[in-house]
């Protein structure tokens, strides 16, 4: 699985993936360096692993809740100054093409 | 070229206060540096808070001071992205009411400070040094911020950074390039740069960093000043901007390890906004730079020598390391050599486990609630604009290997098989941890690298973080401490260029920062004497 | 296509899984602490986790655990430990630009749910989840396609969602719908969700396939989104069987996808196809720590879980058979009263029911009471104390108040949300009058009619209600209707 090459498709697409509009020279570069850099990191193949779970956190905690009390909301005027654009209290966002998967 | 300087970074200044009057030729960056008032730049956190406790110099009087010095020398170091001076003078003078008031202003009452652009400032841009953010005020601060603030601090200013925190030399921010202070042709390491490069230079006694991979440590050693990287979960997370939340954690830059301990006990503590904070606060939490830990010595402390991140380093900074090590063992300390062979698929499984991470972090970053809008059409199409030309090449480089590491069919190979190495790298350490109280190596590989370097080759770039990342993948605290100088490599490999500063790291076991600190102090006091850096306010 | 919605499924048996969502009924949302709460102002309920500020941390919400445990042990699911994972893909609505979900390990796995007509239906898993905001399209018709922009807001950013998968068990649109309505039942007799399609606070997802009957491999299915009401659930499902239907017997193929189901023409049809397939990245959430619900927990909140609706229903229906009343009613009237206990049951509102028959009242009145006037503003009714609601119909019942007063008075608890009927019946000015004063009146209404009263001694029985009306008019409607007539009884037996 590991060490094989990145193709310009699979870099598109990832970079799709990643709504970055990423195209030509730029795609190119980053699909070199994408393959460069997965090959040392694919060096994580040679660690024998099977005998242990993956570890998600560097902490050993678990059961971390909070009371459902309400607490402070912000102040919408401030919220929507930091909007690129809003209207009627709400964010305006450009059309969307389809709907939520 | 190079004067006498304000005093060694590797020393805390001198306890005197500064002049405690208000006028205006303390922030000239006039004063001296040998008349009767102690530059600024040599005061340390414990003399200024002490300072400003008895009622010797003023809060807003030590701010105004720091802010003069930083206006005069900053144009020639670019640590700062912005300095809230109206607000840290206004802050200062609350400090100065409490105490005319009788009440207790805070341990750290009147201590200017740096943050790190990727902390939450309530009301101060906060951009981590990104086009995408660009004049983002938060309308909250983060936890560690707060918690300076309500320990009498002053923050003066948000310090350059890689964007977004991905980077080794500071050199990513879409801003403008920090100049390490030891030799304004190289970098001050990264990804908290801007944050190092202050402290070095002598602007602010102490700054917040944020360490993912090294990011506190690397620029700490490669500007010769005390770099903490705390254990996961002892400072809090949030307000913190994420970059690879399982990974991340704020700590403190400064130029002694006792100011380091200082600042340390003020962000730690629990916090409940941050699940991920550690609820049982252990003993010494606060407490850091009390007698028992920074003056225990080392004597009977069992000191592993860490192959894997000395052996590989450049000879001249494995010598310091080893110098180190013997000073150590002359102090008490029993030290012997110590491999983890695991420790190579640390780099590896970092850079699959932190851009992942990553590249689900900056998704929010779409265009629609906030920061930068570019490009028309669609939502879809506008996001994509906005984020492609928003984000720099290696911000945009680490959210592709980050999305490829994630995505069907390769994330078993990739993230799932890293997330596994790091249950073994965290095993080989807890094995090498059950014979020695804390391990020693560099904190990086090499001194500071010239401006442009690397910075076409990625993989270059991410082995300085070599000596660091396997501590974060384990959630340990490491701190580097500066010790001594090596000659930096000329150009073409062929003449020697200025020495640089390098520094030791000393790593611990989860909640060993007692240790990690005594040892630290240790080294400190045996550290050889450094001349200052050249780029101060006196030669500007 | 044209599609024969009535007959085109001849010989085919669907397939329909459903997925359930329903908002938790907290008082906070899942990962923050601003207020779950539906119908504010646009972007007042948010803060910097919900809106996803650079730097914010989600904290999970206890009641949500809870009350997602409750629903798992009602469902008879495996409550276990369990992970959050972020569900990644781009969307407006959606803040952070992932979801917080969970994926491999959800905290409730398996279980069942048995319907009325008694078909058991597997439960695959009931998991937590994130809501996102609302959007409004803005321009053209107002929808998506043809919209020039949208507005967002977040207030319901981050509610927490249970999503109830169920196994492929249901055989037809009919059988759909009692799974939902039997679900909910379920979920607000588990006190964890209002889940009210028409709010939104509920919504069905169906993944439906037909194959041949008889047939015991699965067929390609299709999705249908965001059914919005149990008739739209039917609707879209008769639809959809008879156009798979149709497919296969004209020899084409049913293609997997997303189908929209249209309310104005009762049509599904095709979402716009995506550009590329999802890719959701799901990795486990950095940011939150295992849940592991201890057993000491699961057995507290079981032990504390009220019961379940199918053995509300059977208790009540008992207080009719046990009463030997209704009998006669014959199958029509018996179906409609399991109908109007069922709906009881399924909003919460049989507590009332029982609370009058406890004091006294039949259950036939309690039911009807209940059924068509309570019933009829189920949320202020949800919030009365069922004991003064009891004791206003025992007031009914001992002739203290008539039956128009008795609802003039259920008006006023349920517009001030509680009270005491006797007060509010006082101050309304329906004091009861006694039994000398019925019957007074009643002696003299006789006496002005004697024509009428000679024809209502002869057996013109139908003649009560003349009189009833008369007394009723000469007591501005004080009087009892039954001790008017009971009265009537008396007067003409010792004639």
């Amino acid at each position: 699985m590991t060490g094989e090459r990145i193709t310009i498709e699979q870099a598109a697409h990832v970079a799709r993936l990643a709504r970055l509009d990423v195209t030509g020279d730029e795609l190119a570069l980053y699909t070199m360096q994408l393959e460069a850099v997965l090959e040392y990191a694919g060096q994580v193949a040679a660690v024998d692993t099977s005998s242990v779970q993956p570890t998600a956190h560097a902490t050993p905690a678990e059961n971390v809740m909070r009371k459902d009390e309400p607490g402070e909301c912000l102040e919408r005027d401030d919220v929507l100054r930091e909007a690129p654009e809003s209207m009627d209290g709400m964010f305006l966002v450009p059309r969307i093409l389809g709907e939520a998967p | 070229m190079r004067s006498a300087g304000p005093g060694s970074p590797a020393r805390p200044g001198s306890p005197e206060g500064p002049d405690s009057s208000e006028g205006s030729d303390a922030s000239s960056g006039s004063t001296p540096s040998s008349g009767p008032t102690p530059p600024s730049g040599a005061m340390s956190i414990a003399a200024i808070a002490a300072a400003v406790r008895s009622g010797e110099a003023s809060a807003a009087g030590i701010v105004e001071q720091y802010l003069g010095v930083i206006e005069a020398m900053d144009a020639g170091v670019g640590a700062f992205l912005e300095v809230a001076g109206e607000a840290a003078i206004a802050a200062a003078r609350r400090v100065d009411a409490l105490m005319a008031s009788g009440e207790d202003p805070g341990p750290l009452a009147g201590v200017p400070l740096a943050v790190k652009d990727n902390m939450c400032t309530r009301g101060v841009a906060t951009t981590c040094a990104s086009r995408i953010l660009a004049g983002w005020r938060p309308p909250y601060d983060a936890t560690a911020v707060a918690r300076l603030a309500a320990a009498g601090a002053v923050t003066v200013g948000k310090t350059n950074m890689d964007e977004f925190a991905m980077g080794s030399s500071t050199e990513n921010s879409a801003v403008c390039v920090t100049h390490n202070p030891y030799d304004p042709s190289r970098v001050p390491g990264g990804s908290s740069g801007g944050s190092a490069a202050a402290v070095a230079a002598g602007m602010i006694p102490g700054a917040l960093g944020s360490d993912t991979g090294g990011s506190i440590r690397q620029p700490a050693a490669l500007c010769g000043v005390v770099g903490v990287k705390p254990t996961y979960g002892m400072v809090s997370r949030y307000g913190l901007v994420a970059f690879a939340s399982s990974l991340d954690q704020i700590g403190p830059l400064t130029r002694s390890v006792e100011d380091a301990a200082l600042l340390y006990s003020v962000i730690a503590g629990h916090d409940p906004a941050d699940s991920t904070s550690i609820r049982e606060e252990p003993e010494w939490t606060g407490r850091l730079a009390a007698p028992d830990i920074l003056e225990k010595g080392v004597v009977g402390t069992v000191v592993g020598l860490l192959r894997e991140i000395t052996d590989g380093a450049d000879p001249e900074v494995r010598s310091r390391v080893l110098e180190a090590a013997e000073g150590l063992s002359r102090l008490g300390a029993t030290v012997e050599e110590v491999s983890i062979p695991e420790l190579r698929f640390a780099l590896p499984a970092y850079y699959l486990i932190a851009p992942a991470e990553a590249s689900s972090n900056l998704a929010r970053y779409d265009g629609m609630r906030y920061g930068l809008r570019l490009g028309d059409g669609s939502a879809e199409s506008v996001m994509s604009t906005t984020r492609a030309a928003g984000f720099g090449a290696e911000v945009k480089r680490r959210i592709m290997l980050g999305t490829y590491a994630l995505s069907a069919g390769y994330y078993d190979a990739y993230y799932g098989k890293a997330q596994r190495v790091r249950t073994v790298l965290v095993s080989a350490f807890d094995a090498a941890y059950r014979r020695f109280d804390v391990l020693l190596g560099a904190a990086s590989p090499t001194v500071a690298f010239r401006i442009g370097e690397k910075v076409n080759d990625p993989l270059a770039m991410y082995m300085s973080d070599v000596c660091t990342i396997p501590t974060n993948l384990a959630g340990h605290p490491a701190m580097s401490v500066p010790f001594g100088t090596a000659p930096a490599p000329g150009g073409n490999g062929s003449a020697t260029g200025p020495a640089m500063p390098v520094g030791v790291q000393v790593l611990a076991p989860r909640l060993g920062e007692p240790a990690m600190f005594s040892v630290a102090a240790a080294l400190e006091r045996i550290a050889p004497v450094t001349e200052p850096p050249v780029l101060d306010r006196q030669e500007l | 296509m044209a599609v024969d919605a009535s007959g085109g499924s001849v010989g085919y048996e669907p397939v329909i899984g459903l997925e359930v969502h329903c908002e938790l009924a907290t008082a906070t949302k899942l990962f923050c602490s601003c207020p779950n709460s539906f119908g504010d102002e646009p972007n007042t309920n948010v803060c910097p986790v919900c809106l996803a500020l650079p730097g914010s941390l989600p904290v999970l919400n206890e009641r949500a655990v809870d009350l997602a445990i409750r629903v798992g042990l009602a469902l008879h699911s495996d409550v276990r430990q369990c992970t959050f994972h972020r569900k990644n893909y781009f969307y407006p609505d959606m803040p952070k630009d992932y979801q917080i979900s969970q994926y491999d390990e959800p905290l409730n796995a398996g279980g069942w749910l048995d319907l009325p007509s008694g078909t058991r239906v597997g439960v695959t898993r009931a998991h937590l989840e994130e809501d996102t905001g609302k959007t409004v399209h803005m321009g053209g018709t107002g929808r998506i396609h043809d919209a020039t922009f949208s507005l967002v807001d977040y207030n319901r950013a981050g509610v927490p969602l249970l999503e109830i998968v169920s196994e492929p068990d249901i055989r037809s649109p009919q059988e759909a719908r009692e799974y939902v309505a039997e679900l909910r039942a379920i979920l607000v007799a588990a006190g964890a969700s209002k889940a009210r399609m028409e709010e939104g606070s509920m919504r069905v997802d169906v993944n439906i396939s037909v194959r041949p009957a008889g047939s015991a491999s699965l067929a390609t299915r299709c999705e249908i989104k965001n059914l919005n009401s149990l008739r739209s659930l039917v609707r879209a499902l008769e639809y959809e069987i008879a156009r798979q239907a149709e497919v296969y017997r004209s020899g084409g193929s049913v293609v997997q996808e997303t189908r929209h189901f249209d309310e104005d023409t009762g049509r599904t049809a095709s979402l716009r196809s995506k550009e590329e397939a999802h890719d959701y990245r799901y990795f486990e959430e950095p940011d939150l720590l295992r849940l592991v619900p201890g057993q000491e927990r699961v057995d507290a909140i079981a032990a504390g879980l009220p019961a379940m609706p199918a053995q509300r229903r059977s208790e009540i229906a008992a207080l009719f058979s046990s009463a030997g009343a209704g009998t006669g009613g014959g199958a029509g009237a018996g179906g409609a009263r399991e109908d109007q206990i069922a709906g009881l049951v399924e909003n919460g509102l049989d507590g009332l029911l029982l609370a009058a028959v406890n004091g006294g009242v039949s259950p036939e009145k309690a039911l009807a009471r209940t059924a068509n006037e309570a019933a009829s503003r189920i949320d202020e009714a949800l919030a009365l104390d069922p004991e003064s609601y009891g004791r206003l119909l025992v007031m009914e019942e001992a002739g203290k108040l008539t039956a128009t007063q008795v609802k003039a008075v259920l008006s006023e608890m349920l517009d001030e949300g509680r009270g005491d009927p006797a007060a509010i019946a006082k101050r309304l000015g329906f004091e009861t009058m006694g039994a000398g004063s019925i019957n007074a009146s009643v002696e003299e209404v006789v006496a002005s009619n004697a024509a009428e009263w000679d024809r209502y001694c002869s057996g013109e029985d139908k003649l009560a209600q003349f009189f009833i009306g008369q007394v009723m008019k000469a007591t501005r409607g004080k009087a009892d209707g039954k001790a008017v007539v009971a009265e009537l009884q008396r007067l003409r037996s010792t004639r």
